[in-house]
């Protein structure tokens, strides 16, 4: 076994508002951790190159590939995933439209689909269709054809925009 | 003969509306549970060493090292795997004269593709497995591979397996009619060669399974990422030695399939031979490196075509020559010879013509084996009859909308039998045609190119018709000897408070299935479909089925849980009827009440009628039958398959500096039968489509000449991202099967199909003035500019 496997770091994190503390495999990735240390099995390994988007996750606020990020480097951070979204109800608008549009499929990208499309719609200006689809770029879905991913994150943008407005 | 589901105002009318999916909502919280997800006690895993070369010898395998390695449990070789897993050859007999070796689970003495298993490392944990893999020292004696599929069948060329005798797998000519004389006495030939590249589906989830064996109940029990449960307990039953009954296969949530998940995996067959043996779960989860050299590839041809057609632009003749290479071995069970041999079954498809010929040829070479991937065969088919079918129309001068209305069968035709000895039953290729044409706004579109064009902007319109094989009967694998169910069954039960399981054969990939299940239970039995719990994937429970391949799941094991929902219907009515002293042809079920049939109004309500049934069952009369549980199975016999059919358009942009083609809008009108849910139905044809489009734009396995993958990975082989896809207009005809009540055909793989020959029409209707043409796919920048003349080496 070489060292770098060997080697163990203590990290002390929030993950969907609850303290974790935790010494993990120097090399293991944060999805890796996610996934078995934690049992958050939301976010999926799809490439483990930080292609494919299903891994996507907030952490400290932006969203990143689960897989490009080391355990260790976790260490302080604030991190969510769709669980605790899912809990906070801050993703329950996007979730039901995705439902309502039938916007998945399988499912197995939709995790890191609604991270990428909740980070999108933070600002207060509603994105064009081209604007969403360049966004989403970063994630790929290889079952719907990203239509209605499209159109439910467009239809989420403008109630988001009139609630705001209101 | 089919049920009228026409009127919606009609009780209980749930068949042909958007229900949402009863999943969905499970799988956007993230409470899905993929195989990767689970954990089971004393799970060990497992990680395969693999093979770098193309063709070799194994001359010594040293697992010292390896074995050292902190968790790791046990190495196995080939030999080790093959004492308690048997080899299996993937021959069908109606095939004739297709021929493959026997193939192990991990290759013993010879490996024969880059990705082969040769050894399997078990650890507790998968970085350990990992790392040990890496240290297992194999012996390579290098091999000559084959890796060109034309020059395969040469004297000079080595023979992959020399108990085959050549590298030739398969090869059958099919010939109808005198194509010479026809092309002979034609006003117009027109020849042209056409590849498609090699694919593979890069299912988001990587394939995935989780076997355990537990010797106290002598059962396996594999939960699997799989299409097919039933075909997977057969052949893991067979293959170990043990009687299916104790084979258990559970598909719970699978991150996507697209036909790569319905196919016997040397390694997951290693994964559940090595739980046998250890006694223990172990799992085994792909990584996409192994997704790329290991999952089935798909549509590598070349093909020569011709077509001849007289002056009236009317089809003459039509002749292929279709070559394709599977790799090292024929895939278990279902064959790599399917998709040449669909090529020649579909080529011409739409069209009302004579004289045909095609022929297939099958080689083996030192690559992925490749097999049945969506739309298996259809897109190479669409493209090249559709490519044909426009370079005749530009070669005697006529619009291809034109063109097609004149060759199409006739949307009153039939019956009727195609060249190739194909017989539809009922198609409207017609009044797809104009509801396309009006939908697209054709002339408009004509006008606005025009327009462009004199600006400088070569904008592209490619029109394409296709027919899509669904609901199949044993006559595509059953017939050969595979295990493989074309029937599939339904149970429908009625529980005390009134709501309704309904457990199926056919399978949940994310397609919608359990939804299209609900709605035909629910309006089958007469309550609303979240009344209905639906239980697919584990042999275990659900009837005998066949699962999701060939679009089968709406026509087959739909029409099955109708039959299955009426039954308990039936017999809800007949203890309704006792209980209500009344006839039960008095009496209707609606949103879950017993009512009386003429006037609606409510008499009891089911939960009512199942307290009495299952708790005091004693006030019910003697010996009346009260069986709240019916099943029903279904299996097509009148026709082998039940073809739909369709046509897509797309209009594109060709950037003619850089050989950029943007992608405008895209077109498809189809024609699946009855339709269950028109959202889940566009969705099919829209995912479909975009896979179709990969293909036509990006989407190309690179091997080099020695046979080494060049782009095994997510960045380097390119599939569709949301920024580069259109949006989609998606129409309907509805021609019901009259093989069934329900009338439905399938509607998994028509966007597949002819998104491919759309593009390629539209990019070759943008270059046409400017003398260029493409036919090799994908459509990359560089054959683009090459047809343009602009890169010339």
């Amino acid at each position: 076994m070489s060292e770098a496997f060997q080697d163990r770091v203590d990290i002390g994190l929030t993950v969907n508002g609850e303290p974790v503390e935790a010494r993990v495999p120097a090399g293991q990735h944060l999805i890796d951790f996610l996934r078995l240390g934690l049992g958050l099995t939301g976010a999926h390994a799809g490439c483990e190159h930080g292609v494919c988007g299903a891994c996507t996750i907030y952490v400290d606020g932006e969203s990143v590939r689960g897989c490009l990020m080391l355990a260790a480097q976790s260490d302080g951070a604030d991190v969510w995933t769709v669980e605790g979204l899912s809990e906070l109800g801050s993703i329950g608008d996007l979730q039901e439209a995705f439902v309502a549009r039938n916007a998945l499929q399988c499912g197995f990208c939709t995790p890191g689909m609604l991270v990428a499309a909740d980070e999108l719609l933070r600002g207060d200006r509603i994105p064009s269709r081209r604007e969403i689809r360049a966004h989403l770029s970063g994630n790929y879905c290889r079952c719907t054809g990203y239509e209605a991913i499209v159109d439910a994150v467009e239809e989420v943008a403008r109630t988001r925009a009139e609630k705001g407005a209101a | 003969m089919n049920i009228p589901f026409g009127d919606p105002d009609r009780p209980n009318s749930y068949i042909g509306k958007t229900v949402p999916r009863p999943n969905a909502r499970r799988l956007v919280q993230a409470r899905g549970t993929y195989v990767d997800d689970m954990v089971l006690p004393r799970m060990a895993h497992v990680v395969f060493v693999r093979s770098p070369h193309a063709h070799a010898r194994i001359s010594g395998i040293d697992a010292a090292e390896a074995l050292a390695i902190k968790g790791v449990l046990r190495i196995f070789t080939g030999e080790e795997i093959a004492k308690i897993c048997s080899p299996w050859v993937a021959v069908l007999a109606h095939l004739k004269g297709l021929k493959s070796p026997p193939q192990h689970a991990l290759a013993i003495d010879r490996a024969c593709w880059v990705g082969e298993p040769v050894a399997a490392v078990v650890a507790a944990s998968r970085a350990a497995a990992e790392e040990a893999a890496a240290l297992v020292e194999v012996d390579y004696e290098p091999l000559p591979a084959v890796t060109d599929m034309m020059t395969a069948l040469d004297a000079e060329t080595p023979v992959i397996h020399d108990d085959m005798g050549d590298n030739l797998a398969f090869r059958r000519l099919h010939e109808e009619g005198d194509v010479p004389a026809a092309m002979a006495s034609a006003h117009k030939v027109v020849s042209a060669r056409f590849r498609t590249a090699r694919h593979t589906g890069v299912t988001l989830e990587p394939r995935s399974i989780l076997v355990d064996w537990n010797p106290a109940e002598k059962q396996l029990t594999a939960w699997h990422a799989t299409q097919a449960p039933h075909m997977m307990q057969s052949v893991l039953a067979q293959q170990l030695g043990l009687p299916e009954g104790r084979v258990r296969v559970i598909c719970g949530d699978v991150g996507g399939s697209f036909g790569i998940k319905v196919h016997v995996y040397p390694d997951e067959m290693a994964t559940a031979a090595i739980a046998k043996i250890m006694a223990r779960p172990v799992k085994f989860i792909a990584d996409r490196l192994e997704s790329f050299t290991t999952d089935i590839h798909a549509r590598d041809h070349e093909i020569e075509a011709k077509i001849a057609v007289d002056a009236d632009g009317k089809i003459l003749a039509i002749d292929v020559d279709d070559w394709t290479a599977i790799g090292p071995y024929s895939v278990y069970p279902r064959t790599s010879a399917i998709e040449g041999n669909q090529v020649v079954n579909l080529c011409g498809g739409p069209y009302d013509f004579a004289n045909y010929r095609a022929q297939t040829t099958v080689v083996f070479q030192n690559k992925t084996p490749t097999c049945q991937y969506r739309a298996v065969g259809h897109p190479i088919a669409v493209a090249i009859t559709e490519g044909l079918v426009d370079m005749a129309a530009a070669g005697i001068g006529m619009d291809p909308v034109e063109f097609r209305r004149r060759n199409l069968y006739r949307d009153d035709a039939y019956p009727v039998t195609s060249p190739a000895k194909m017989r539809f039953e009922g198609l409207s290729h017609h009044q797809s045609l104009d509801k396309l044409v009006s939908l697209m706004d054709y002339d408009a579109l004509r006008s606005e190119q025009a327009a462009l064009r004199d600006r400088g902007i070569h904008r592209g319109i490619g029109i394409a018709s296709f027919i899509e094989l669904t609901n199949p009967s044993p006559f595509m694998y059953g017939i050969g000897g595979a295990r493989i169910s074309a029937q599939d069954g339904c149970t429908v039960r009625m529980d005390p408070d009134g709501s309704v399981v309904a457990l199926s054969g056919v399978t949940e990939q994310g397609q919608g299935t359990e939804a299209m299940l609900s709605q035909i239970v629910a309006e089958g039995v007469g309550v609303r479909p979240d009344r209905v719990r639906v239980i697919t994937g584990d042999t275990q429970v659900t009837p005998y089925g066949g699962g999701t391949w060939a679009s089968r799941g709406a026509g087959i094991g739909g029409e099955a849980a109708l039959q299955a929902a009426r039954a308990l219907r039936d017999a809800i009515l007949e203890v309704a009827g006792a209980m209500l002293q009344c006839p039960s042809d008095a009496l209707d079920i609606r949103a879950g009440a017993v009512v009386d049939v003429s006037t609606g109004e409510e008499r009891m309500p089911l939960a009512e009628l199942g307290r009495i049934v299952y708790f005091r069952g004693d006030t019910l009369p003697k010996g009346l039958p009260r069986e709240l549980v019916q099943t029903r199975h279904f299996i097509t016999s009148d026709y082998p398959f039940a073809f739909t059919n369709g046509v897509q358009a797309s209009y594109l942009e060709v950037d003619v500096e850089t050989g950029v083609v943007t992608l405008l809008k895209h077109w498809c009108v189809e024609d699946c039968g009855r339709i269950i849910n028109p959202q889940l139905v566009d969705e099919q044809i829209r995912g479909g489509i975009v896979q179709g489009l990969g293909g036509a734009l990006f989407e190309e396995i690179h091997y080099d000449a020695e046979g080494q993958l060049l782009n095994g990975s997510m960045a380097d082989y390119l599939v569709p991202m949301a920024g580069e896809m259109p949006d989609m207009v998606i129409g309907h005809v509805e021609t019901p099967t009259r093989e069934s009540e329900l009338g439905a055909k399938g509607a998994g793989e028509a966007g597949t199909a002819g998104a491919p020959a759309a593009v390629m029409n539209a990019i070759n209707d943008a270059l046409r003035p400017l003398g260029g043409q493409v036919t090799e796919m994908p459509f990359t920048p560089e054959r683009i500019l090459r047809a343009l003349g602009t890169i010339r080496n």
